[in-house]
């Protein structure tokens, strides 16, 4: 079973050997109301750990997505450009943005784990 | 219960003009054009534009009726905070009109135009002295455009102190408009947010904290956008000078002060003045605005071109670099300004005068609070004490209601009135911002209060958060689909559009 | 006073209410140091309309209007006739006193006239969208600009010697303070100005104008493959929409964004302002337009309605990352112009627009026969340029003095550059006549 990390920045990273699979999470997801449009990187873009990469829109609002770490641009979610709202529908599952091949391993160190990320959550009010 | 037409006595279904237009109709006759030889490089246009063919009492009735979808202030209190919804007079259109002022092209000869020169000097006159500003750059064409004026003005003034790579930072209020950050970070500069006191003023500690040598400028509305009045302004002004760095005034509340108070007295560098709100030059469903910028004497020689000159009895207009005495930044706009906009407030201030616009101001802070005081006891103030031009609530009184801030919105629409501003500022939760101004009578505000005294008493209740939600349902249109809209954008008809009006 | 409605009876009865004895306890954070206590000294008080009218009346009177004298004068603003429906319709309170569509429910009409326009200016531009209006052509040619940059990820600019020089200036200004570069062309005097040479990837968009500053019009669509090869937007300004009606439009060849100022439809010259600009790009841009989108979409009962849309590109939502900062589009000259063009129509536009080629080529014709006067241009819709044998500037000034407005010198635009010196731009529109070309002629040839 992968193992899912989560930032503060409301973004979880699923990693399967060395590739990542990156959305943001259901608190996210209810604050920004209705997705209505994601830009995506492009595939093959190096990218850092805390770089604004993504742009999520809802109709009321526009999230900077932020790359939990450092890495290669693999694979978009081309399904997004159709149903964007596959972001608010399952967040964790078909509502992932992209995917990132892992430069440095040892920054998922920091990122928080399922436990953390709920209490961090809560502590939100 | 539905009609054959769609229609709802007055409420007409009104269909798009490429839904009604046919090929043969104008509503124009012109002359035939005698033939002449083509000198157009080859390049005349092949095959249709697209435009419909309508009558003009078709285009009339079709004007008309859409009209009549559309709240206005000429139909009662439009309580937008920030907006500043004042009556428009009708005087203002008549001189704006007048044969010698709207004809006018800006490229005349200047001794054919002195008059123009005058009432553009004159407005300006005003706009100093009521400020207590020595110079002012008329030519932006909107607020947002004479805010990125003052701070390009800004950034002119560090430029030629040898500033302008190490003052990189601007401080501004969470509570600020949005069109605060955007232009300082297009002019490229970091925005640092400024946080508020319990009492919703700047924190005058922090911002000290935040000052130093890196600091360009500081971005502030006062009274601010929480309709309070910054009674610490003078030492948060000392402050921003003492460490070298420009005082910018958002100057969208000035209602609030107009006649009474100068922006110059409280130490700010330039202000924008929105002519469309203090000044009442009509919103025309969304502009044309003005939005001269009033400039202390270190921001002055950096004003964008073209400048209106006086030499004694004549008017002149310095239109580039070569023609202005100081530094401007250059230039924001073609031709000189908004002079439509000019005209009609111009009329608007020579009718209050200066006796009429200190009551203004009086009359629009009195309003306020009166609406404050009679209705804090069913909705939250989001702070205490008295406000300035515009009364601010946040959504604690609708707590566990299941009703929220935008349900009891469109609920008012019901009621016949167009909401408060709500969602602004950020920094109150579910904000609802009413500003009446000095435009309504006395009777007219009761019945607004006791309108929404009893919409506040119905969403307590707790047994009517469906009706809420079901809300407005009596106007032209319910509640639209935004997210359709935004996943699926029609910007334009198209003959091919699938969507037919539903007719019955 | 006749504009408000409180009563000092009022003003009492409220003071009780709130619980405070004057109105001055209201303003009582105001620093010490900057109450007034009184009204602001040297202005005059209140008037009633009478007075007012006059003062105005008095500015007018000081005034040459267009109405009076033969009338020649273009530059970016154009004197057409616009039907008396507009003026009405304009005026409704409706339209006149409402505000930015944000409660759509209750805000149809603007919205729905709205999204006419932005359809008719697609139709005009030959393009695929188009937004709400800008404020005018010279702040929408310098968000074009700013938007190119930002599709691009370049920041250099290439400005054709053909762009309007206010519009350059604006463009310019922008350059300077926002941080890119703006590359500018000599003037373009006749018409055969090379831009293909100055692009490199580098090269963020092109500016050009059609037809030019100087009259000219030009098939770009070389001009746009090239911009297109080395990854850059070709952007096109038109000052003379009413052109378009006669004129293969920009999106025909090639043109990425198409800036138009729309003054000569529905608005009068103003002295300079409001105005309105109009503003198209292709679809695959959308996301990146400023300003101001309306779309369609449906209500809870199904019924077809129109709302502001895309909005969180601007910067009530976005703040600091906006696409621009702009807040207001020019609302009432938007529907100016729409409901003058719904006038028009199809029919009505093209035949206007014949009309005012018609008038500029017997101007052309008549001016040619002058001894002295050389015409520069081959090609032009309603506006040419001419070569006198001296400095335009004084020869303007003297028939001046003689009531006939002569067009603009192109040294009060382009100052200081000898090589302009001697060049007068004139347009004719569909307003022009022989009773006013005849002193024109007959004022030039004393003159010269």
């Amino acid at each position: 079973m992968a193992d899912v990390k989560y930032t503060n920045e409301h973004e979880w990273i699923r990693v399967d050997g060395d590739v990542g699979t990156i959305g943001i999470t259901n608190y996210a997801q209810e604050q920004l109301g209705d997705v209505v449009f994601v830009d995506v990187p492009q595939v093959g873009r190096n990218v850092t750990k805390g770089e604004s990469i993504a742009v999520v829109e809802s109709v009321k609002a526009a999230s900077d997505i932020f790359a939990p770490v450092s890495g290669e641009i693999v694979e978009a979610n081309g399904a997004l450009t159709d149903s964007p709202g596959d972001v608010n529908a399952e967040p964790m599952g078909k509502g992932w943005f992209f995917k990132i091949r892992l430069s440095n391993k040892s920054e998922l160190v920091g990122l928080m784990d399922e436990a953390a990320y709920n209490t961090f959550v809560k502590g939100l009010g | 219960m539905s009609t054959f037409t769609g229609n709802k006595a007055l409420q007409i279904e009104e269909p798009l003009i490429f839904e009604m237009g046919q090929a043969g109709r104008c509503a124009v006759d012109l002359p035939e054009p005698p033939k002449v030889k083509d000198r157009l490089n080859g390049l005349r246009r092949a095959g249709e534009i697209g435009l419909p063919g309508l009558s003009e009492p078709q285009v009339v009735q079709h004007y008309t009726r859409l009209s009549q979808k559309n709240y206005a202030i000429d139909m009662g209190v439009y309580p937008l905070g920030s907006c500043t919804m004042k009556h428009n007079p009708r005087l203002n259109e008549k001189v704006a009109r007048l044969p010698g002022i709207g004809d006018l092209h800006p490229l005349q000869p200047q001794s054919t135009v002195q008059g123009a020169l005058e009432l553009i000097d004159q407005l300006a006159h005003w706009l100093k002295t009521l400020t207590g500003m020595p110079a002012v750059a008329m030519s932006p064409a909107a607020g947002a455009h004479g805010e990125m004026c003052g701070m390009m003005t800004i950034a002119a003034a560090l430029e030629a102190r040898g500033e302008r790579a190490q003052r990189k930072t601007v401080l501004a209020p969470e509570s600020a408009h949005g069109t605060n950050p955007a232009t300082a970070a297009s002019l490229g500069f970091t925005v640092k947010p400024i946080p508020a006191n319990e009492r919703g003023r700047v924190d005058l500690a922090a911002l000290k904290a935040a000052l130093g040598p890196d600091v360009a400028a500081i971005m502030l509305t006062n009274p601010n956008t929480c309709g309070l009045f910054e009674n610490e302004i003078i030492d948060i002004a000392q402050a921003v000078h003492d460490a070298g760095a420009y005082f910018y005034c958002d100057g969208a509340n000035f209602n609030a002060i107009v006649g009474r108070v100068r922006p110059g007295d409280l130490g700010v560098d330039c202000m924008h003045i929105n002519l469309h709100k203090t000044f009442s030059t009509p919103h025309g469903g969304g502009g044309p605005g003005a939005g001269p910028v009033v400039l202390s004497a270190a921001l002055a020689p950096h004003a964008p071109y073209p400048w209106v000159v006086r030499d004694g009895e004549k008017w002149r207009i310095a239109e580039d670099g070569s023609t202005v005495t100081g530094a401007p930044i250059g230039r924001l706009k073609a031709f000189h300004g908004q002079t439509g906009m000019f005209t009609r407030a111009l009329a608007y201030i020579m009718s209050h005068g200066a006796d009429g616009l200190k009551q203004v101001a009086e009359d629009a802070v009195l309003s306020a609070n009166y609406i404050m005081a009679a209705l804090k006891d069913v909705m939250t103030p989001a702070f205490d004490g008295p406000c300035m031009h515009e009364a601010l609530f946040d959504d604690g009184f609708l707590k566990d209601t299941g009703v929220s801030t935008l349900d009891f919105a469109k609920a008012m629409i019901d009621e016949g009135y167009h909401p408060m501003t709500m969602y602004f500022p950020l920094v109150v939760h579910g904000a609802l911002l009413i500003e009446p101004t000095e435009s309504q009578a006395k009777e007219d505000l009761d019945l607004f209060i006791a309108a929404l005294r009893s919409l506040a008493e119905r969403a307590k209740s707790g047994a009517e958060a469906e009706a809420f939600k079901a809300a407005p349902r009596f106007a032209p249109r319910r509640r639209l689909d935004e997210t359709l809209a935004a996943r699926k954008p029609v910007l334009r008809w198209r003959p091919s559009n699938t969507f037919k009006q539903a007719a019955e | 006073m006749r504009y408000l409605p409180l009563t000092d009876v009022d003003r009492r009865d409220m003071l009780a209410r709130i619980g405070a004895k004057s109105v001055d306890e209201l303003f009582r954070d105001v620093p010490q140091s900057a109450r007034l206590g009184a009204k602001v000294a040297g202005l005059p008080d209140h008037q009633g309309e009478l007075e007012v009218e006059r003062a105005f009346q008095a500015f007018a009177a000081k005034n040459v209007s267009p109405a009076v004298a033969p009338f020649f004068i273009g530059a970016g603003a154009y004197r057409h006739h616009v039907p008396a429906t507009v003026d009405y319709m304009i005026q409704r309170g409706e339209f006149l006193t409402s505000y930015t569509p944000y409660q759509p429910e209750i805000t149809q009409g603007t919205l729905q006239y709205l999204f006419e326009f932005q359809t008719q200016v697609t139709l005009l531009t030959g393009m695929e969208v188009a937004n709400a209006s800008m404020y005018d052509g010279s702040t929408g040619a310098a968000e074009a600009v700013l938007m190119a940059n930002r599709v691009t990820r370049r920041h250099k600019a290439l400005i054709s010697g053909g762009l309007h020089p206010h519009y350059r200036g604006v463009i310019q200004t922008a350059a300077r303070w926002e941080g890119f570069s703006a590359q500018v062309g000599t003037p373009d005097v006749d018409g055969l100005e090379d831009l293909i040479a100055g692009i490199d990837k580098e090269t963020s968009c092109v500016v050009m104008q059609n037809p030019s500053f100087f009259g000219h019009v030009r098939d770009f669509a070389k001009l746009a493959d090239a911009c297109h090869a080395a990854g850059a937007l070709l952007i096109v300004v038109v000052t003379e929409v009413v052109s378009l009606g006669l004129i293969k439009p920009p999106g025909e060849m090639g043109a990425d964004i198409v800036v138009c100022e729309g003054q000569s439809i529905g608005n009068g010259l103003g002295f300079g302002g409001p105005y309105v600009g109009l503003f198209a790009t292709k679809e695959k841009y959308m996301r990146q337009m400023p300003g101001r989108l309306v779309g369609e979409t449906v209500d809870a009962d199904g019924k077809r309605g129109f709302v502001l849309t895309l909005s969180t590109r601007e910067q009530h939502i976005r703040r600091e990352k906006a696409t621009s900062n702009i807040c207001t589009n020019a609302g009432l000259c938007a529907l100016a112009f729409t409901v003058h063009l719904t006038l028009l129509g199809e029919a009505g536009l093209r035949r206007l627009a014949e009309l005012n080629h018609a008038k500029a080529s017997q101007l052309a014709d008549l001016l040619a026969a002058v001894p002295g006067v050389k015409v520069l241009n081959q090609s032009f819709f309603n506006e040419f340029t001419v070569r006198l044998p001296k400095p335009a500037a004084p020869v303007v000034e003297a028939l001046a003095s003689k009531r006939i407005l002569a067009g603009v010198p192109v040294s009060r635009l382009i100052p200081d550059d000898p090589a302009v010196a001697n060049l007068l731009l004139l347009a004719a529109t569909e307003t022009a006549t022989d009773a006013g070309m005849a002193p024109l002629v007959a004022g030039l040839k004393e003159v010269l």
